[in-house]
């Protein structure tokens, strides 16, 4: 049954095209860090992408952003080609980057200033205040970065990702640097306000559970040249819950995913 | 469904050792810090007081430290009162303050422009590099013969002095913000005006303010050679003067209430510096341990 569903690909999440990405390469002189990557994401759709080290995923995300072109292909955004930053994608990166001399209220409203200016930034202060809330930060309005554990500053984070209400979130191992516990709360965290909002999110990740957690797709890439070599679809009801993590079906696709993760990895 | 059964963890009765013990601190690092550093001076004042005593060296190149205390009562009561002193050391602080003003101005523009433009850094940093390496207390005579005897040589080559740690600061301020932050402010959309204004600057300011705590000890030491050199009304000149009539307990006096002077300027930016850049660990001690 699985097996199925691995063949089959593209699961049908009904939704218009968010993203469409048709044979995108990107060279650095002789070397090929991504080669045919052809993606199409749905509205409200969850994906992510899993591969070794070094296989370009962060290229992509960083394409698929506009914040670097590529140097075949086309991107395309809600019908629109990408041709640098947009403003309705909402990224996250590895560490949390706060700045340290604001406040997690001000780290969050930071995205509407850069935008609209200050006065927009005043204006949204009750927003980014009910964010805080959502990821139960209330209270943590006036505290600096410092003041924050590495969990509290992801959320925070997560928060000012989500000030602007983005329609579409690339995600680079957000929560890598966490660990485990806190981890599976943010994962639990995103699942809720992707399934809120209809956000499409696009995550690059190391951890296959993670992966498979999250995803209506998982992508497995490979290396030299970057490509995708299969998108398995995960066929698991929404929301997820943790007591999930350990049922035989989600360790049957943990399984496969590791395989085939195995097999690109040798040469 | 697998379920797992705790068990208890077992005690003996078994009694070891009790296994307090202090750590050594050895009784040099046991004394109170203050009592630490009035203790040194009082051997230093000591030692000097026991070198006039058995005439080891001439009064008059060293003078005793109850002759230089007199002359410090002395100086600093002409400055309450507001005597010719007070009038000196004003246009020694006039000549400081105006020099670290220019130096400032000139020195956070250009380490802007190094900074943050690539024509900054590869065609203006190597000039700026090699006026650097030069002694700029050598242009003092340039700039008594461009400027004159008055106020303004003494400041040009105060701002001299300090610029160029100050270019060398906000240019590696600007350097410092990391990529993770860049990409965060690109994807945003921010312009770069906005990404150097609300990023690199700020996250730059604990690299800027060493910049400028070295142009404050720098505007001072180029106020005084400038005088020493070009003349004046200012505590240079004074020194100057007191030191040709060998009058060498002033010239201790002097060159203490110069240091007050420097001292003050000095602390005005670490006060500045402690609440602008209260983030940043190294700059805000104290802040952490109000915590």
């Amino acid at each position: 049954m699985m097996q199925q569903a691995v063949e089959a690909g593209v699961r049908h999440v009904p939704g218009r095209p968010i993203y469409q990405l048709r044979n995108v390469s990107r060279s650095y002189g002789a070397f090929r860090a991504l080669t045919g990557i052809n993606l199409d994401l749905t509205e409200g759709s969850f994906s992510s992408v899993i591969g070794p080290s070094g296989c370009g995923k962060t290229t992509l995300l960083k394409i698929m952003a506009g914040l670097a072109p590529p140097s075949t292909g086309s991107v395309i955004l809600n019908g629109r080609p990408v041709m640098g930053p947009q403003r309705q994608i909402g990224m996250m990166f590895q560490q949390a980057t706060l700045l340290p001399w604001r406040t997690a209220i001000d780290n969050i409203l930071l995205p509407i200033e850069i935008r609209d200016g200050r006065q927009a930034a005043r204006a949204h202060r009750d927003d980014a205040g009910a964010l805080l809330d959502l990821v139960g930060l209330k209270g943590f309005e006036n505290a600096y970065p410092r003041q924050l554990s590495g969990g509290m500053a992801q959320r925070t984070a997560i928060c000012r990702m989500l000030i602007t209400r983005p329609e579409v979130l690339l995600l680079d191992e957000p929560f890598s640097a966490l660990d485990e516990l806190s981890r599976d709360n943010m994962n639990l965290e995103l699942q809720r306000v992707c399934l809120a909002r209809n956000a499409t999110a696009f995550l690059i990740t190391h951890s296959i559970p993670e992966a498979v957690f999250l995803s209506d797709t998982v992508y497995i890439m490979s290396a030299r040249p970057g490509r995708f070599s299969e998108a398995v679809t995960i066929d698991l009801p929404r929301p997820r819950t943790l007591e999930m993590m350990t049922t035989p079906e989600f360790g049957a696709y943990v399984t496969y995913i590791r395989n085939r993760l195995d097999e690109g990895a040798a040469p | 469904m697998i379920t797992v059964k705790g068990q208890p963890i077992r005690t003996t009765n078994e009694t070891f050792p009790e296994t307090v013990w202090a750590e050594h601190v050895a009784h040099i690092d046991r004394i109170p810090r203050p009592i630490a550093m009035i203790g040194l001076l009082l051997i230093f004042l000591g030692l000097w007081q026991a070198v006039h005593v058995f005439g080891l060296v001439s009064p008059i190149i060293l003078p005793s430290p109850a002759e230089v205390g007199r002359d410090i009562l002395f100086v600093g009561s002409n400055l309450i009162s507001g005597g010719y002193m007070l009038s000196a050391m004003w246009i020694t602080a006039q000549e400081a303050l105006l020099g670290f003003a220019f130096a400032i101005t000139i020195g956070f523009s250009l380490g802007v422009l190094v900074g943050e433009t690539s024509f900054g850094e590869r065609a203006v940093l190597p000039y700026l590099v090699a006026i650097d390496t030069m002694p700029k207390v050598a242009f003092a005579p340039l700039f008594l013969a461009w400027l004159g005897f008055g106020i303004s040589s003494k400041v040009a080559l105060a701002a001299f002095i300090a610029t160029f740690p100050i270019v060398v600061g906000t240019a590696s301020g600007l350097y410092a913000a990391d990529e993770n932050a860049r990409a965060l402010f690109r994807s945003m959309g921010a312009s770069r005006w906005q990404t150097l204004w609300r990023l690199k600057i700020p996250n730059g300011l604990p690299q800027i303010f060493t910049g400028l705590k070295i142009g404050a000890v720098g505007v001072m030491a180029g106020a005084i050679t400038a005088e020493f050199l070009g003349g004046g009304k200012g505590l240079g000149e004074l020194i100057r003067v007191a030191a040709s009539q060998l009058q060498t307990p002033r010239v201790f006096s002097l060159i203490l209430y110069l240091s007050l002077l420097g001292y003050l300027l000095f602390w005005t930016v670490v006060l500045l510096e402690r609440r602008l850049v209260f983030w940043h660990r190294a700059s805000a001690t104290g802040i952490e341990e109000a915590r």
